[in-house]
């Protein structure tokens, strides 16, 4: 089995793995990173969103062979120790998860936003997440959570 | 999935002898496509060739009266690349809306044009503002480059390198997600350039993405959203399925139509 | 008073693990030494099986063993069982056909199981599984009721007419009678729409089995372990319960869909026995899709019988019902006792007679999706009760308020049994109108209109019974279980606090609201107690959660628990500080003697009661750990007012819901902010049942909604913020005085969007419209109206 080395969370990490190795299963099934959730097959649900090289994608949907070398970031890379992501700790303060299955995507989806479109309006917020699902929230609180953590993140 | 061998080519060349010497290759960009195939077992190469390791296949160029865009360039690259906007700002909004952000992040141009996905959007911008497609081998007009829905002119080891665009005078992109998948269920891209008019419809026809050639003419008098609104489509060859009848895709065709000439402007 | 009690808005406690990564979900447990299963799932909706070849699958590399229907026959394993049983109108118990958790001789639906494979890994598993030759003799397949009503093809062989049953409830002669002498009868047709519930946890299961003492154990994604220990243990695989042990670790949403006793529980508890090593599934989604039981799916005509003043005579209400292929553990008592005991809404109607046919079809089984039963019967009632009033010529609103149950008419009991114990709705209706500018809506409208749009505006008024159930009334109408729950309150030596309660969290978030019940009856920090739930090794006994019942139900248990707790802690103080236990009084997290400055802290007294030196041991043991049973009285009754703003656009039949107001009546609110998130969340369903979300199958059974590229699920973009208020009436029948929430957003809202569509597309003459009401078919029923076939 080939070898597939990348870099998760700041740590270098290596794994032997069949090339149809998906790099959810990699991240879960390989270094144990079980944060990052796998909701559907089709690609849609983004519970599994991770960022690679510093932008969000669906680790459903990406060969761990095709990371290699890559610089991932997951769920479990976000918080400072005990001290939560100002993202995190937005979604904690404004009731942004209820299971909390679909919230590792949301969140590492939510920073993409933002890095990308610092101060989003509320429309925008719902539009960017055209690729992450969410059963019991309504979204209304993620939303809510989204445009908090933007502006904690604005400072 | 199936098994199958991973190799990641690092020249054109490189990429094509690869692929003349599997047995069933399949040559993977963003793979926003063909991963999901691949999961589904709906597909079972014995070889996956990825591309991303080959230099110069991404980017755009701007050459004046036309930009060239990297067959490995992200939708997201497109959709936020300066050139793009200025010259083509239709083509930057159709690639602004493919999937979802994640999609945008990873899938290419030459891979969705590879695949032809019958309700994919760059097909209508390649159709509709009358693109060439570069290849490894030669040009391909975009009036001949597809070939009916996950089919197009494209030999087995043949890749798209980038595509050509030429600037339009007036485009508009508009389109109708299917509300499951949030494909095209219709989308229209209106072009007029240098005095040709081509209306570009993906996600409804039955054979994939095809020019509306009523709407071509009403607009070719008239470059008004009435005028396309005005087009009774005949729903004979389009998609009929559990979100939309023929005869609502027709209609459709003509609203949307109408909507990107008024984005058009 | 603790400022983490009753009433606050505590930010919850099971957060941190889920917003790090570190939630412990089904699949993401692993034991030592586990191999993986892949099930092999019909792909055809009706067909006997004549053989089944496995060898070839058997010698695939990794494989452990492939295993079928007939060695689960071989082995005396038993059927899934119904927990509920309805009887006919002629007395006859309903059919309940045979549902082996591994195919025997027929499959009945696509994804009904053939097959397992366990191998070394899941994909190797999955590679064995496409090995296996099964030899079908393909049937056709029933998939709409009225044809399997007709009979020519049999689900089951044992059951004419694919009918399950035939049940009545309500006084048929006397609702002849209000007919009879009625002024005006509005009449409508109308279908439930079948749903997909689509919890975004997959369900999956480990199974392991302990040959040194014979013990199983199961990690499930379910909503109640020891249901499914009683089930699977009692009537499946006859596995005694102290040699069972269920664990539901977090799961990821359930709304029902993980109540149920599903076969992959059992075939994976039965098989690790077999193959002696721990065994993992995973649902993929796609098996979600045709293995979850569905919701709704419903057929009904009904009638309303009016006076000339618009009150309501009497209400005559006919329905089939989808039951798939098999009986799903509940899907009995949904579309009867969950639904027609609340046809009387929130009205004062006298008469009201309903007939409910079941029918087997070459489907998904059916069963509880939020608000189960009485979605369908809000959706009714709010249609109907709006069709009259547009027939009457009398404003939405006031048919509704001339009908209302007004506040002191309760206890109010109605002509379908229940008996609601308080409530006022008209006040929550009066501030939904005030809270959604009802008056001032012909302004938005003709604004809308200067855009293009069409704007339309709609209302529902419910009451739903919730918080089940009182254990005789349910099993006087046919549950095979008791309703009650069970709570543990284990004081330890310093003072914290560890509640075990039998209910099940997944998502709710008991985890902070039940230790804020303890915070307020102790008087100590929420931070001071843990909740602990899902592990029947844990947790003496429980039902679950299911029909918004964890507080209205866990929580009056926790109470009598810490009241428990409270009077034997009274008894150790009195001792220590020298009174009569009649003058210790608790507050504030103190005892004290009444009339004196002696006191002590609650944990000086937890401590004496584990280090008893001077202590009342003659009289009481040590420790301070109390359990306690609550069965309650009565159902609860929420209840509210939701009130739906649409624009559509007439060009393309898209729908946007602009503005949605719900009031609700929840009774007392422990936690606001998480009330406030589930009335969202039930909202969001309620909103994709009427235009987004629908289950199709073609005439051959293959479900065409399989997966989320054809089964729309709403997204961000398709919702708007919502506007939620609670105004409410004390709960009468639990010593909380609490209501339920979990399911009020999904019943009460389909109605009024719908209603909402209907008075947009109003001016064009359009009048009806089902759910889902895409685009496609509201441009449909535009081109079919009458205004424009006139203009044409």
């Amino acid at each position: 089995m080939p070898t597939v080395s990348m870099t998760v969370n700041g740590k270098t990490v290596s794994a032997d793995v069949e090339p149809r190795t998906l790099l959810v299963q990699y991240l879960r099934e390989h270094l144990g990173l079980t944060g990052t959730h796998v909701g559907c097959d089709t690609s849609q649900c983004g519970a599994c969103v991770v960022h690679m090289n510093g932008e969000s994608l669906k680790s459903c949907t990406i060969l761990a062979a095709q990371a290699e070398g890559a610089d991932v970031t997951t769920i479990e890379g976000l918080a400072n120790g005990d001290e939560l992501h100002p993202m995190q700790e937005a979604f904690r303060e404004n009731h942004g998860l209820q299971c909390g299955f679909c919230t590792p995507g949301m969140v590492m989806s939510a920073l993409d936003l933002v890095q990308k479109n610092p101060d989003p309006s509320e429309r925008e917020v719902r539009e960017w997440l055209e690729g992450n699902l969410c059963r019991c929230t309504g979204y209304h609180n993620i939303v809510k959570s989204i445009l908090a953590g933007a502006e904690a993140l604005r400072g | 999935m199936y098994q199958f061998n991973y190799q990641k080519a690092g020249s054109q060349d490189d990429a094509v002898s690869a692929a003349g010497s599997a047995e069933d290759p399949k040559f993977l960009a963003g793979g926003m496509t063909l991963i999901p195939t691949l999961k589904q077992r709906l597909a079972q190469p014995s070889d996956l060739i990825d591309l991303s390791g080959i230099d110069g296949l991404a980017g755009v160029e701007d050459n004046g009266d036309s930009i060239t865009i990297g067959a490995m360039t992200r939708h997201v690259d497109v959709a936020n690349n300066d050139t793009v906007k200025s010259k083509i700002p239709a083509l930057a909004h159709l690639a602004s809306h493919i999937g979802d952000p994640q999609v945008r992040n990873r899938g290419t141009i030459g891979g969705s044009l590879a695949n032809n996905d019958p309700a994919a959007d760059y097909p209508a911008a390649v159709l509709g503002l009358n693109a060439t497609v570069i290849t490894n081998k030669r040009e391909i007009a975009a009036d001949d480059f597809f070939d009916g829905m996950f089919t197009t002119a494209l030999e087995e080891d043949e890749l798209i390198t980038a595509v050509k665009f030429p600037v339009p005078d007036k485009a508009g992109y508009t389109k109708f997600p299917n509300p499951a998948s949030r494909y095209a269920l219709v989308g229209v891209m209106v072009a007029q350039t240098g005095g040709e008019t081509r209306v570009a419809v993906t996600g409804a026809g039955q054979d994939g993405v095809f020019r509306a050639s009523d709407i071509e003419s009403a607009l070719s008098g008239n470059w008004s959203a009435d005028a396309a609104k005005g087009v009774k489509m005949s729903d004979a060859d389009l998609n009929s399925d559990i979100h939309a009848s023929a005869e609502y895709r027709a209609h459709l065709i003509s609203v949307m139509a109408s909507r990107a000439v008024e984005a058009a402007g | 008073m603790s400022d983490t009690g009753i009433g606050a808005s505590v930010k919850r406690v099971e957060d941190l693990r889920f917003l790090t990564g570190n939630g412990n979900y089904t699949d993401d447990i692993n034991r030592p030494g586990q191999s993986h299963a892949w099930l092999l799932r019909s792909p055809h909706a009706h067909a006997k099986i004549n053989a089944i070849d496995t060898s070839k699958a058997e010698a695939a590399e990794g494989v452990l063993a492939v295993l079928t229907g007939a060695d689960m026959a071989a082995d005396g394993v038993g059927g899934l069982p119904c927990g509920w049983q309805i009887h006919s109108k002629d007395g006859e118990p309903m059919a309940e056909p045979a549902h082996p958790p591994l195919a025997v001789d027929k499959v009945r639906h696509v994804g009904d199981q053939v097959a397992i494979v366990i191998a070394e890994t899941r994909d190797a598993a999955r590679d064995a599984a496409e090995l296996i030759e099964v030899d079908y003799t393909v049937l056709d397949a029933v998939t709409d009721m009225d044809t399997a009503l007709a009979g020519k093809t049999l689900v089951h062989d044992d059951v004419p007419n694919n009918r399950c049953f035939d049940w009545e409830i309500g006084d048929k002669d006397a609702v002849d009678e209000a007919f009879a002498k009625a002024d005006k009868v509005v009449s409508i047709d109308l279908s439930n729409n079948r749903l997909i519930p689509n919890a975004m946890e997959p369900r999956a299961a480990i199974s392991d089995f302990d040959r040194t003492t014979g013990r199983y154990t199961l990690y499930t994604t379910t909503q109640n372990p020891h249901v499914i220990r009683l089930l699977m243990g009692a009537f499946v695989l006859q596995i005694p319960e102290h040699k069972l042990r269920v664990v539901a670790p977090d799961v990821g949403g359930g709304f029902g869909s993980k109540i149920f006793h599903y076969a992959e529980e059992a075939i994976l508890t039965w098989a690790a026995a077999k193959v002696n090593r721990p065994i993992k599934w995973t649902a993929e989604r796609t098996e979600s899709f045709m293995t979850d039981a569905h919701g709704r799916d419903h057929e009904t005509h009904a009638e309303l019988a009016l006076d000339g003043d618009g009150k309501f005579l009497g209400l005559r209400v006919a329905t089939k019902a989808n039951l798939g292929a098999y009986l799903s553990t509940f899907g009995s008592s949904v579309p009867t006792y969950l639904y027609a005991t609340l046809l009387a809404g929130v009205y004062t109607t006298p008469a009201i007679y309903a007939e409910v046919q079941t029918v087997f079809t070459n489907t998904v089984p059916v069963d509880a999706y939020r608000g189960a039963g009485r979605p369908e019967c809000t959706y009714l009632l709010e249609r109907l009760v709006t069709k009259a009033a547009r027939e009457t010529g009398l404003d939405p609103a006031e048919i509704r308020k001339r009908n209302m149950i007004q506040p002191d008419q309760y206890p109010y009991q109605t002509p379908v049994a229940l008996q609601y114990d308080c409530g006022d709705v008209p006040a929550s209706f009066e501030s939904a109108l005030k809270a959604a500018d009802y008056d001032g809506f012909e302004k938005r409208r003709a604004d809308a209109e200067k855009n293009g749009k069409l704007r339309g505006i709609g209302i529902s008024t419910y009451v739903e019974a919730c918080g089940i159930a009182p254990s005789a009334v349910a099993g006087a109408l046919g549950a095979r279980a008791g309703l009650y729950e069970s709570a543990q309150v284990r004081v330890h030596p310093t003072g914290s606090v560890t509640v075990y309660t039998g209910t099940h969290s997944h998502g709710q978030g008991h985890e902070t609201t039940f230790a804020q019940l303890v915070s307020e009856s102790f008087g100590i920090p929420a931070d001071q107690v843990e909740v602990s739930h899902g592990d029947t090794d844990q947790v003496q006994f429980g039902m679950g959660t299911y029909g918004s019942r964890s507080l209205a139900v866990g929580g009056p248990a926790i109470l009598k628990a810490c009241n428990k707790v409270i009077d034997k802690a009274k008894k150790i103080a009195a001792h220590i500080m020298e009174a009569d236990v009649s003058d210790i009084e608790f507050a504030d997290g103190k005892f004290t003697v009444a009339g004196t400055d002696k006191e002590m802290a609650f944990g000086e007294v937890s401590l004496a009661a584990y280090v008893p030196h001077n202590y009342p041991i003659e009289e009481i043991e040590p420790g301070l750990d109390e359990n306690a049973f609550y069965d309650p009285l009565n159902f609860s009754f929420p209840g509210g007012a939701h009130i739906c703003e649409v624009e559509v656009d007439p060009d393309t039949g898209d729908v946007e819901v602009v503005n949605f107001t719900a009031v609700d009546d929840v009774g007392r609110v422990v936690n606001p902010m998480i009330v406030e998130g589930q009335v969202h969340g039930g909202l969001a369903q309620g909103v994709g049942q009427a235009v987004l979300e629908g289950c199709v199958y073609d005439d051959d059974g293959q479900l065409l909604t399989g997966s989320y590229m054809d089964y729309t699920m709403p997204r961000a973009d398709d919702l708007p913020s919502f506007s939620v208020a609670t105004q409410s009436v004390m709960g009468a029948s639990n010593p909380l005085e609490v209501k339920g929430v979990g399911e009020v957003g999904a019943i009460g809202s389909p109605p009024a969007v719908i209603n909402a569509i209907l008075d947009a597309l109003a001016p064009l003459g359009v009048e009806d419209i089902s759910m889902p009401a895409t685009s496609h078919k509201v441009w449909q029923a535009i081109q079919a109206s009458s205004v424009r076939q006139a203009a044409e």
